[in-house]
């Protein structure tokens, strides 16, 4: 190790170093609270103005103050110093403090490194190609920040930028290496702090009235599905979650007692598919309705929920096998039947009458199952995302009153009904639907299509689903949310765009990120080891992985210096000229050693050779002129003298 | 310890280089981190183990981007260095305490520019460079002086850390190169004139102190003399001037070792000599020297200054 004396900053080389803070700190400000960014922007511009007036630096007296005071502030937002987010904020924090503290070179290092480390930091808010590609400039910039630092100033500007540029387009290949052939570890190496992961809206395991509409105005993806064969009709398209069971007037939540295992009966063949789905923070993963019981890796519990140990906090891959047509718990335990039946007393009389005369006037369970989406299907009930508000008596206020309502509103009041009118049954929540990109074939679910159905159990036949929004609104399942809703009401542009064009484009930009997504963010242990077993490796361990990283990497950097050091001198024009001249003397058998001297070779032609003199002698006089006069730029003559040789 | 400075003799090469110009081959260039190489490295682990620990795929490449970045890193710290042509130059003498210049050209064939180059002889000032695309640049590399006579150019630290600060390379020169120093003055009262007779070439007409003209400042010129008025008017384009006095040169001093104060050792003596010829050469009279063994007759002028000077540097001792 090597210690460089301490050296003072060079005052040129500040704005190098703003720039860098700036372009490390400044994606932060889109997630970061308010006065936090707002903070380290008057900081920033305090040090830029200072830097402007040529003025001092401040002193401890003012730094010791404002590092305790950003302290306390984060503390007092994020309640903790250690969090993810926490820790963000104080880096960022430190990284704009650094900037009234720049003295020596060392501390530019200090605010370079800190700019590299804060780089990292981005991705645990968004991996996407906007970020990757803004982080690259970034790190350009702080790498170009590096350069001035130890070039000074004689490292022009646009030269540091280009150079800056050259390495970091250098530095490329060995990161593809690296990222290909380096051994994956799977983390987390440790637990993670509570704020690990950005909390995301997504399908919960409750609903109430207004959950789902809330998601039906996000365009995000909830989860996409590349099927082995053909992508089923749309109207089978039930993308199962979790199952609601327990009701309490308002709100409907799963049953705690999961135990028994499910029996389900297929009667379609299996459809095999692989889901990606993005982090939701839940334990259970969506799946085509219904998951065939003999999935190894996952659980499956008593309601046909497909369930993981840990919940989901990245993007994963799923493998997944599902029947459509299929026969489930035939045989039902009375308990849960029983459970299936129960209803808040006192609530929703006119309701619980309305299902008790139809259970008065007998007949099988299917009729009245009919009679309900009937009902639904009758002119007066609308299908909107913005249904009035309900009172205690929700499920009353809503068939006898309001009538407008979204998917949670029917599932919720037909589930009731059914429940009143002795019929088992409850509510499952999940997507509905989903839309084919036609770029990479992906069927692509928003958070959109989430949606709400029931599932009555009738004798015989088992759990069947039973979708009433369906009847009331028979285009959200056969063409989607966008269809189903009147033009009045709003959904995101992204939602409603109609125009081909516009689609394309979307369609695009989606198979584009969710290749991303698979090929560049997924690449973890299991598909390294794939692609290993792909080029040859069959049995990749360390060993040979880091023996072939090694030579892949050693043959990089011997090609690269090998690129980097080549250096051909470059000639001058009139040293050009001259060598096109000894080329044609050479046709006269006069020949040129490489340590003769333009007059001397001259002098030994006016020997040998005294016919060739004059016209050499023009020559060399012409050539001595544009080499070596003051103003050397004119080679015409010394062109003009060579073509008259001979 | 002698074998470990046998190694190092080895291992890095130490050995002259001559008198003629050579180029840095990779052979002699060696190349080690930084402690700002090491901390970096250091927060590329951090970074990795926090990029495993969140998963985070970019963050993996993001650690190799930066990984390749210090590899590359280390081909252009090397490549600053390499192939720079290195000529030995000039060096004044100057007087022992005062600090040498020897001064080295650098030529930089390449067509980009090689800058943040250091140089610094053992346990010297370190001076910084640059070497513009196609060009050269003279350095002149300080070396403090405490004895006088010849003093070699001791070995020579070239290097850089330029373009990342990551990485220390560098390269020992030992080009051939030597500059006088002369005795450090001791400034005595001058010893009476000795004799008066006239040699017969007059410098001036005109009396002791008779302007005579303008000449460049040497090194051994103390800056009272110098005339700043007609140095300010061309605004350092030049180096400074001294005025100079022509005078008759009837008065002559015989600056001879026997002169000395008795109880001086040799080297005090030579000191005085030195003073002495300083202070005759700026008073303007002729002035010999005469030491044991050698004599150097009456004359003025900066040739004979230096001629006496050289003298006094070299005595044997």
């Amino acid at each position: 190790m090597s210690k460089p004396a301490p050296q003072t900053l060079d005052h040129r080389c500040a704005p190098w170093l703003f720039a860098a803070a700036l372009a490390t700190t400044l994606p932060h400000a889109w997630h970061q609270p308010a006065w936090l960014s707002l903070l380290s922007g008057l900081i920033l511009a305090y040090a830029g103005w200072l830097w402007w007036r040529n003025e001092r630096l401040p002193g401890r007296w003012l730094l010791i103050p404002l590092v305790v005071l950003t302290c306390a502030g984060v503390m007092l937002e994020f309640r903790t110093l250690l969090g993810r987010d926490a820790g963000v904020a104080m880096l960022v924090l430190f990284m704009s403090l650094k900037l009234l503290e720049l003295r020596s070179q060392r501390d530019a290092m200090v605010l370079i490194t800190l700019g590299y480390f804060l780089l990292l930091t981005h991705y645990f808010y968004s991996q996407s190609i906007p970020t990757g590609l803004w982080l690259i400039v970034a790190l350009t910039m702080v790498t170009a920040a590096l350069i001035r630092l130890h070039g000074g100033p004689a490292s022009k500007p646009l030269p540091t930028l280009r150079y800056a540029g050259l390495l970091t387009l250098q530095a490329l290949p060995f990161m593809l290496v690296l990222y290909v052939l380096f051994p994956r570890i799977s983390g987390p190496l440790w637990g993670l702090p509570q704020d690990a992961h950005s909390a995301r809206s997504g399908l919960t395991e409750q609903m109430s009235p207004g959950s789902f509409s809330d998601l039906a105005l996000s365009s995000e993806i909830a989860l996409r599905v590349r099927f082995d064969g053909e992508i089923p009709p749309r109207d089978k398209l039930y993308w199962r979650g979790p199952v609601m069971e327990v009701f309490d007037g308002r709100t409907w939540r799963p049953d705690p007692e999961q135990k028994k295992p499910p029996s389900i009966e297929a009667l379609s063949p299996p459809i095999r598919y692989e889901s990606t789905i993005e982090p939701n923070q839940q334990r259970w993963l969506l799946a085509l309705d219904a998951p065939a019981p003999d999935l190894k890796e996952f659980g499956i519990n008593r309601t046909l929920t497909v369930t993981i140990r840990q919940p989901l906090q990245q993007r994963g891959r799923f493998a997944l096998t599902s029947v459509t047509d299929y026969r489930f718990n035939v045989s039902e335990d009375p308990a849960v039947l029983r459970r299936n039946l129960a209803l808040p007393a006192n609530l929703n009389p006119r309701t619980r009458a309305l299902a008790e005369s139809w259970r008065s006037q007998g007949k099988d369970q299917s009729v009245t199952v009919n009679r309900a989406l009937a009902l639904f299907s009758g002119d007066d009930f609308a299908y909107t995302l913005q249904p009035p508000l309900l009172g205690e008596n929700s499920i009353d206020e809503f068939l006898f009153q309001s009538r407008r309502g979204f998917c949670e509103h029917y599932a919720a009041a037909f589930v009731v009904l059914m429940r009143a009118a002795g019929i088992p049954a409850r509510v499952v929540g999940g997507y509905q639907g989903g839309e084919r990109n036609p770029v990479d074939g992906f069927l692509v679910i928003r958070q959109s299509d989430a949606h709400a159905w029931a599932e009555v159990w009738l004798e015989g036949k088992g759990w069947v689903r039973i979708d009433p929004t369906a009847a009331v609104s028979p285009s959200r399942v056969e063409g989607g949310i966008a269809l189903a809703l009147p033009d009045s009401e709003a959904l995101p542009a992204l939602l409603t765009v109609r125009s081909d064009w516009a689609r394309a484009v979307r369609h695009r930009w989606e198979a584009i990120n969710n290749a991303w997504n698979q090929q560049v963010l997924g690449y973890n242990p299991e598909r390294q080891r794939e692609l290993l077993n792909q080029i040859g490796l069959a049995n990749p361990d360390w060993k040979n992985l880091t023996a072939l990283l090694a030579s892949l990497v050693g043959l990089l950097l011997l090609s690269l210096t090998a690129w980097t050091l080549y250096h051909r001198p470059r000639l001058d024009p009139a040293q050009r000229l001259w060598h096109g001249a000894l080329k044609r003397i050479a046709k006269s058998k006069v020949n040129y050693a490489p340590w003769e001297t333009p007059l001397a070779l001259q002098r030994r032609i006016e020997i040998e050779q005294p016919a060739l003199a004059p016209a050499f002698t023009a020559v060399v006089n012409a050539y001595l002129k544009a080499r070596y006069s003051a103003d050397p730029t004119d080679l015409r003559p010394l062109r003009e003298a060579i073509a008259r040789l001979p | 310890m002698k074998l470990l400075a046998r190694l190092k003799q080895k291992l890095f090469r130490w050995e002259s280089d001559g008198s003629v110009p050579f180029r840095l081959s990779q052979r002699r260039i060696f190349i080690i981190p930084t402690r700002a190489g090491v901390v970096f490295a250091i927060t590329l682990i951090a970074m990795y183990t926090g990029a495993i620990n969140y998963t985070l795929a970019l963050g993996h490449a993001l650690v190799f981007l930066l990984c390749g970045l210090g590899l590359i890193g280390m081909i252009h710290t090397f490549r600053n260095l390499f192939g720079l042509s290195i000529a030995p130059g000039r060096s004044s003498p100057v007087f022992a305490g005062e600090t040498a210049y020897f001064t080295i050209v650098l030529r930089n064939e390449r067509q980009t520019p090689r800058l943040g180059l250091s140089l610094q002889a053992t346990d010297n000032v370190q001076v910084e460079t640059h070497v513009v695309a196609e060009g050269k640049c003279e350095i002149a590399i300080p070396v403090l002086t405490h004895q006088r006579g010849w003093l070699n150019l001791p070995r020579v630290r070239l290097f850089t850390v330029y373009p990342l600060g990551l990485l220390y390379a560098w390269s020992y020169l030992q080009p051939e190169m030597r500059c006088l120093v002369y005795p450090q003055p001791i400034y005595l009262p001058l010893p009476p004139e000795q004799s008066t007779t006239s040699t017969g070439e007059r410098q001036g007409d005109g009396g002791q102190e008779d302007f005579a003209g303008f000449r460049n400042r040497q090194a051994a010129d103390s800056l009272r003399h110098v005339a700043w008025k007609a140095s300010a008017r061309d605004a350092g384009q030049r180096p400074l001037l001294v005025k100079q006095f022509a005078g008759g040169a009837e008065q002559e001093l015989q600056l001879d070792w026997q002169l000395t104060p008795e109880n001086a050792d040799s080297e005090t003596r030579l000191c005085i000599l030195t003073g002495w010829v300083l202070a005759a050469e700026a008073a303007g009279v002729s002035y010999g020297l005469r030491l044991p063994g050698q004599e150097i007759s009456a004359q003025r002028g900066d040739q004979h200054r230096t001629r006496c000077l050289e003298a006094l540097a070299l005595y044997p001792s």
